[in-house]
């Protein structure tokens, strides 16, 4: 705690005096904290690993720093778009984690100083670290697709951080006629939430199964496989005639020219390889790289990823970073919220062996991805891993995990799908309560 | 509750008396590895979603249930892919974390009525192996407070043979159907999710 200054002093007391207004918390700052840790970023990630942290060791000073007052999780958000929830149910503020004593301050970081241990905001203001953990997901490759950027996503969203544009999306195929196109652009890999693009066809089909029967998705992806393909194309034969003349779903993969090329937003016009597409309602997600905050800070490769150590998740980069969920590699772990939840409780218990001058324990990871192909029918792919510290990886355990079985039978995929909204309530809960 | 500072102090302890090469050798804590189900399961396992609690289980149960699940013996839509990723150590690890976190009754809707001819129900049919209303958990799994749900889910499986269950559990269920009819299965599920 040598560099901790006067200002710093302000900072933490005023912190504290936040704090205590909402839950009275037990944070022990009348002396000097053990350490301080900053989170960047309050989504799945920098929450998780900032609840865990108070958690595991009510010693250390935990400020977040996060611009947006509530979270949006995009998982379930494509629930809000078929209207089987509203934007509100997957919605969740801090008050969960001030009550664990986690000090929140709504402000975008602009810089990290990792030789100075110091964290810049928006607001001109500069946070001390013994120890910072980033966790800022995802930002776009803009200019890949000619005609899409960030101005025009306000028109024709992406959709792909859950919030306003979730909303947009959702009225606008409300506002749709009967018959009208939806067309889906899905990136190229790697990309946040591998078998999302495919779970929203799936319930926007459903959304328009019932309201818009006439109508057609179109999915024109860069690839010629995605996640869950064989589960999901069962799914829609069974539920939206997929093949058929008048399947509800298409998709047009790499091989078929599936690649889009460029977006006139004024025609509502959308050109692949081989055909252009006048839409009703168009979704483009963009290719994407590390969040903005992890450019600046410069802890991204050449191809715009954080390389960590994928058993403390510090940064390969600058030591007393961490970086962890989406913006991190940390393969072979899929870009999910299960993921960044649990690399955000192995980075946590790093840390604070860390801080205690013991060495970091041995990780334990998992992942599995519940998807909503329709009514009652949901389906899943799953995985243990263990650390491979010799290769730096976190390498499937041979034998566990895989997907739902092709011949699962209607009533487990029905019970796939009441787990998914279970294991929805529960990692929320496990984030933000 | 089991207080944090129970559990951290013997791992603790633990850790630092190991020398650094074999903090390896001794694998994921059971913490860290309890850590990995509570996306599913709930904080500290206790589930606020339809997956059942699994805090407070008997390490026994815990175990027994992990290992059904690993050889198949009991059908699961994804425990059985999850199961295979851990060692029995883990498993043992596992089970001696859960079986110290004291179960929280879900928050949940039931009915009142229901519940309150299950709460009858359940004296005379189940209470002998699954005592205090259910609570006790040395006779099988905590039952009070569980998702119903997922104790509906559990009570087909018993029917389909999809999970083994003691004889007598399935003598009692029998003669309660014959005599209340279908309608006393939820009447008790109502009374196990009215203990929150
Ligand atoms: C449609 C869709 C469906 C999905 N479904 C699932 C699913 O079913 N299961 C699953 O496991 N995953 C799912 N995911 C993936 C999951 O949402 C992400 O993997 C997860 O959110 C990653 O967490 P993160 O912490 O890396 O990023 P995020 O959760 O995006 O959090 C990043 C946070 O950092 C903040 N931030 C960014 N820059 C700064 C800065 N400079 N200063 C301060 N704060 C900053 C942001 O405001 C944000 O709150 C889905 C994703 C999508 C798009």
């Amino acid at each position: 705690m040598s560099n901790f200054n006067r200002r710093d002093f302000l900072k933490i007391s005023g912190g504290l005096a936040v704090g205590a207004t909402v839950v009275g918390c037990a944070t022990n700052l009348g002396g000097a904290a053990k350490a301080r840790v900053v989170v960047v970023g309050g989504g799945v990630g920098g929450a998780t690993a900032a609840k865990y942290l108070r958690m595991m060791d009510p010693a250390i000073h935990v400020t977040l720093i996060e611009p947006n007052k509530h979270y949006h999780t995009c998982f379930m958000s494509n629930e809000v778009l078929s209207g089987d929830r509203s934007i509100k149910d997957i919605e969740f503020g801090y008050a969960g984690l001030a009550g664990h004593g986690v000090n929140i301050v709504h402000d975008t970081v602009t810089g990290i100083d990792a030789e100075k241990r110091m964290v810049k905001t928006a607001d001109g203001d500069s946070f001390m670290y013994d120890r910072c953990i980033v966790s800022p997901g995802i930002s776009f490759t803009w200019g890949a697709i000619e005609g899409y950027d960030a101005k025009v996503a306000e028109k024709i969203p992406h959709a792909w951080k859950a919030g306003p544009q979730t909303v947009t999306l959702r009225k606008q195929l409300e506002a749709m006629r009967n018959g009208g196109t939806v067309v889906i652009a899905a990136p190229t890999n790697p990309f946040r939430c591998p078998p999302g693009p495919y779970e929203r066809a799936s319930l926007i089909a459903k959304y328009l199964k019932t309201h818009k029967p006439k109508s057609k998705i179109i999915i024109l992806d860069p690839k010629d496989k995605f996640a869950k393909k064989g589960l999901f194309t069962q799914g829609w034969k069974r539920l939206y005639g997929y093949g058929t003349d008048n399947s509800l779903i298409e998709w047009v993969g790499g091989a078929a020219g599936g690649k889009v090329e460029s977006v006139e937003a004024n025609n509502m016009v959308i050109n692949s390889q081989v055909e252009s597409i006048k839409a009703d309602v168009m979704n483009v997600i963009p290719p994407q790289k590390a969040g903005k905050i992890a450019f600046s800070a410069g802890l991204v490769n050449k191809k715009g990823w954080c390389p960590v150590d994928v058993a403390t998740f510090e940064s390969h980069i600058h030591k007393g970073v961490h970086v962890l969920g989406d913006a991190s590699i940390a393969t072979k772990m899929p870009k999910s919220g299960y993921s960044a939840n649990i690399q955000a409780k192995a980075c946590a218990s790093a840390i604070v062996a860390m801080l205690n001058e013991k060495e970091p324990g041995v990780p334990s990871y998992q992942n599995t991805c519940y998807s909503i192909v329709g009514e009652n029918y949901g389906i899943s792919v799953g995985m243990i891993y263990k650390y491979s510290k010799a290769k730096n990886l976190v390498t499937p355990i041979k034998g566990s995990g895989g997907v739902t079985p092709k011949d699962a039978s209607m009533e487990t995929l029905k019970r796939e799908a009441h787990y998914a909204h279970g294991w929805f309530d529960n990692i929320t809960h496990d984030i933000f309560g | 509750m089991v207080s944090k500072k129970t559990i951290l102090t013997p791992l603790l302890a633990a850790g630092a008396l190991l020398a650094s090469s074999s903090v390896f050798a001794a694998g994921p804590t059971a913490e860290t590895l309890a850590g990995t189900c509570s996306a599913c399961h709930g904080y500290q396992g206790n589930s606020v979603g339809i997956m059942p609690s699994i805090a407070g289980s008997t390490a026994e149960y815990f175990t027994d249930t992990m290992k059904a699940f690993k050889s198949g013996e009991r059908k699961a839509t994804v425990m059985g892919r999850v199961a295979k990723g851990y060692s029995d150590e883990d498993i043992g690890k596992m089970a001696g974390y859960f079986s110290q976190q004291k179960p929280v009754g879900m928050k949940q809707s039931f009915d009142r009525t229901d519940a309150a001819l299950g709460k009858k129900l359940h004296d005379e049919y189940c209470e002998k192996c699954h005592e205090d209303g259910g609570r006790n958990n040395e006779e099988g799994p905590v039952l009070s407070g569980q998702s119903k749900l997922y104790l509906t889910y559990s009570m087909e499986d018993f029917k389909m043979s999809h999970r083994e269950g003691p004889k007598k559990m399935s003598k009692k269920v029998k003669s309660m159907v014959e005599k209340h009819g279908k309608g006393g299965v939820d009447a008790v599920l109502n009374y196990y999710a009215s203990q929150q």
